[in-house]
């Protein structure tokens, strides 16, 4: 549950709260006409009147997961110098042998359904994001939302790929803290990764071990119907055994859930390195600008004292086919002299557009530290909780486990 | 050796005391390992009541010495004696029940009489041209009067153990004699002599030696006496002695064909008795390799915690505010793999060779209703022989005589030895067991205080940090 204000064209403040409430499988036909079966979740948002606190459902409609794509793919073109919170996994990874990796099994259905929530949460309190339009036609608009986002044409706008790697290598001055980040980014991911991976190999254990002492509770059964005095003893210390094996389920659930919190970051990794990306591709952008401007004005200056520093083609076939007259060369400085003019222009335009993506990315950076560094502690903590409740489960049977044996 | 049949009684004649009536007495005693042997001390075997354990083995020797020289003082003394002489009249005596057997002799009071302490240690290599062995060094303290000292030290190897349980098997065909741990374990062994393997020997190795130490019956054997005392020498030379190998061969052809009978005419109670050791058997064996599982995979889940701690100081390194957290959590994912170590070396230690060994047991058991269900064979088909009239009825009658006397025997001396035994598993599998839940217990205790200081630590931090926020 979150509260958030919300302005909804500038005329009226509202307090909501968001909520991921269902999720439904449903078939339909997808784009090639074919037959699919997906699941649609239930977004429901209640406005909550400041008087009396009562929260009243004013929107409530179906998505499902490629439109959440679609509105993060949008929020990440419009706000490049925002991290972009992540969307729970498309498919189940670090998955351990009891759990299935399938995308319709329930347990994954349920734990995405709380990591789609999660998320809407996430972009509902962001400062900024809060009050993107598109994100407010999300929650409240069902049919046609998908076309007006469309409309847009943030598709469009997107950075290409290639251009983004491009600049990633050129790129000649960026700014240190942002290949700080670059690199934490990429660590954090790696070692994540690797603590989710090493998780899932504890976690497989762990359920062996219990689900082993299992056995044990059956043949003491079977065991106990040919003694006399350790008959008794052998049958309730079974039946400990067999609370002991069955335990593990609960546990390692709630494990799950936090992998879930850890998995989280692991994407919010690759948010950052988008910002990082966006950075080199705007400094790249300035370099460029700026290197060309420097090439003109010196063909420029070359032109007008006559002096042929440079290699130009216009130079060579002056020297081959002869030289220009002199109203030839006077229109072209004119004209070089005006594309300086824009250049300085736009250099100056792009210098502001490269200061202020690095203030305004850097002031959310900061934000999402602090976001970062309280999460993970509170998840680490939580990790401790969940061991201690093991531990304590684990005690109370063990316990009475040791009576039992006493007894025989 | 003598007219008891091919069940070939090696020379078990010893000294007065073979009765062992006070060990008998501490039988049912609720100690695993420390069951004392028959006292040293001046105490009579008159005056205690008459114990089927020792019933057999009086009667046997009463017979035995009707064919050894008379002039052994020893068995003057034994014949003299007047409880025994009710023992001569070779009829069934009510086996007394363990838990009256105490309150006769009120043994609970009495200090512990253990007069036989032995250790098998040090286990070494020796190669020859032919073989690599390894020898054991056991170590023997006692203060009975039979031994010529009151410490002993020898070397044995594993044949030397597997001689030991013959003889003690030809001489006692009904008593449980203990298991001798396994000749070879086929599964996972990659060298005959690895470090683990040979130190689980040894373990087994020591606890079959008090084993018998233990038993009323047993302590006494002369053959256990020199297996524990007798130099290389004198040893390997004793050895030879006894029943050849063709003898054996040919006893072993008989058995086969006789055990076939056995099964038919079996009384009752060692029916019930057949069928506990069955059922025990397998559920015994199941448990060994749900124990063994449980070792494995608890191996396997430390392995992996192992890995799982490093991996915070690893992501510590990247961060500035969440590093001291990742430390801690590290640090503590530490202790209880420790905590974890100490579980399954308790587990290893108590529990498993416990269980082992109770499943070398049942095949033991196996092998006496055999041998038990093989005496019986032998009556009931010179009785056969007798009706049909096949053979010289006199001979017969008396052949018949003899081995209806060996049959009370063996039957007495079972059914006593396993009320014995099974107070010792009750107690052997009850303490194991009890060991395990508490190992457990303490494991669990320990990650809890772990993770709960972690906790504290963190809401500590939390408060000082709220604290300086504020000012």
């Amino acid at each position: 549950m979150n509260f958030l204000h919300m302005t909804e064209n500038n005329f009226s403040l509202k307090k909501i709260e968001i909520s991921v409430s269902e999720a439904e499988k449903r078939t339909g036909r997808n784009a090639m006409n074919m037959q699919e079966t997906y699941t649609a979740y239930l977004i429901e948002t209640r406005s909550v009147e400041h008087s009396d606190g009562q929260s009243v459902l004013t929107d409530s409609l179906w998505r499902r997961y490629s439109e959440f794509e679609l509105l993060r793919n949008y929020l990440l073109v419009y706000y490049p110098h925002i991290v972009v919170p992540p969307l729970p996994e498309k498919r189940a990874e670090f998955v351990w042998h009891k759990l299935s990796a399938d995308n319709m099994d329930p347990d994954f259905v349920e734990r995405r359904r709380i990591g789609l929530e999660n998320f809407l949460l996430r972009v509902a309190s962001h400062p900024i994001l809060c009050r993107d339009k598109i994100f407010y036609l999300f929650l409240t608009q069902e049919g046609n939302w998908k076309e007006t986002v469309n409309e847009t044409g943030f598709q469009l706008k997107a950075d290409s790929r290639l251009k983004a790697l491009n600049a990633t290598f050129r790129v000649k001055n960026p700014d240190k803290r942002f290949i700080e980040l670059k690199h934490y980014s990429d660590e954090l991911q790696s070692v994540i990764s690797h603590l989710l991976r090493v998780r899932a190999r504890v976690a497989d254990r762990l359920y062996g071990v219990y689900k082993v002492h299992g056995n044990y509770g059956r043949v003491f059964s079977e065991w106990s119907a040919i003694e006399k005095e350790m008959g008794d003893g052998l049958q309730s210390a079974g039946h400990h055994m067999d609370v002991y094996a069955s335990s593990i389920d609960d546990i390692l659930e709630d494990e799950e859930h936090y992998a879930d919190q850890l998995k989280e970051y692991l994407f919010y990794a690759e948010a950052l390195r988008a910002v990082c990306r966006k950075h080199e591709l705007t400094q790249y952008d300035l370099e460029t600008a700026a290197q060309d401007l420097a090439a003109k004005k010196q063909q420029c200056e070359e032109l007008a004292t006559g002096t042929v520093r440079t290699f130009s083609l216009k130079g060579m076939t002056t020297k081959l086919f002869g030289q220009e007259t002199p109203e030839q060369r006077e229109a072209r400085i004119k004209m070089l002299e005006e594309q300086i003019k824009e250049g300085e222009q736009q250099l100056k335009s792009k210098n502001l557009e490269g200061r202020e993506f690095v203030k305004n990315a850097w002031a959310d950076i900061e934000r999402f530290k602090e976001q970062k560094n309280h999460d993970l502690k509170e998840a680490l903590i939580s990790y401790a909780v969940m061991q201690i409740s093991m531990c304590k489960k684990g005690i109370q049977v063990w316990t009475n486990a040791k009576e039992c044996f006493s007894k025989m | 050796m003598g007219k008891l049949g091919e069940a070939g009684l090696a020379a078990t004649a010893g000294p007065a005391r073979t009765l062992g009536m006070e060990g008998e007495c501490r039988a049912s005693q609720a100690r695993s390992w420390g069951l004392p042997a028959g006292g040293a001390g001046g105490e009579s075997p008159g005056g205690d009541a008459p114990l089927p354990g020792s019933i057999s083995s009086s009667a046997l020797l009463q017979a035995e010495v009707l064919d050894l020289d008379e002039d052994e003082d020893d068995l003057e003394v034994f014949c003299k004696d007047a409880s025994l002489m009710d023992m001569n009249s070779f009829s069934p005596l009510m086996p007394t029940s363990p838990l009256s057997m105490i309150n006769q002799v009120k043994f609970e009071d009495e200090p512990d009489l253990k007069d036989l302490f032995i250790t098998v240690d040090e286990p070494e290599s020796h190669v020859t041209t032919i073989e690599t062995f390894i020898t054991y060094r056991i170590i023997t303290k006692t203060s009975r009067g039979e031994f010529d000292s009151s410490e002993f030290e020898v070397r044995r190897r594993y044949q030397d153990f597997l001689w030991l349980k013959e003889k003690l098997e030809e001489a006692h065909p009904t008593l449980v004699i203990p298991p001798l741990p396994e000749k070879f374990i086929v599964k996972g062994m990659v060298e005959r002599f690895n470090d683990d393997f040979i130190e689980t020997r040894r373990k087994a190795l020591h606890r079959f030696l008090n084993r018998v130490a233990d038993h009323p019956t047993l302590t006494f054997n002369e053959d256990f006496k020199i297996f524990l005392t007798a130099q290389a020498w004198e040893f390997s030379s004793h050895k030879k002695q006894g029943p050849g190998l063709l003898s054996r061969m040919g006893q072993s052809v008989r058995a086969v064909a006789l055990s076939m009978r056995g099964v038919k005419s079996r009384p009752k109670e060692f029916m019930e008795m057949n069928n506990f050791i069955e059922i025990f058997s397998q559920k015994i064996n199941l448990i060994d390799k749900i124990s063994q599982r449980i070792y494995k995979e608890e191996r396997e889940y430390l392995d992996e915690m192992k890995e799982y701690g490093p991996i915070h100081i690893l992501w510590s390194a990247s961060e500035d505010d969440l590093a001291d957290t990742l430390k801690s959590v590290a640090s503590c994912i530490d202790k209880c793999c420790k905590a974890s170590e100490k579980r399954m070396s308790g587990f290893s230690e108590a529990l498993l060779p416990v269980v082992h060994e109770y499943v070398l047991y049942s095949e033991m058991l196996m092998a006496v209703m055999k041998r038990r269900d093989q005496i019986q064979a032998e009556l009931d088909s010179k009785v056969e022989a007798l009706t049909s009239k096949k053979a010289d009825t006199d001979l017969l009658t008396e052949e018949i005589g003899k081995l209806e006397d060996k049959v009370e025997c063996a039957n007495n001396a079972l059914k006593a030895d396993w009320e014995r035994w099974k107070q010792n598993m009750q107690n052997d599998i009850k303490s194991a067991f009890t060991n395990m839940a508490e190992e457990n217990i303490l494991y669990y205790e320990q990650c809890l205080a772990t993770w709960e200081s972690f906790l504290t630590s963190q809401t500590d931090l939390r408060l000082e940090e709220a604290s300086e926020d504020k000012l």
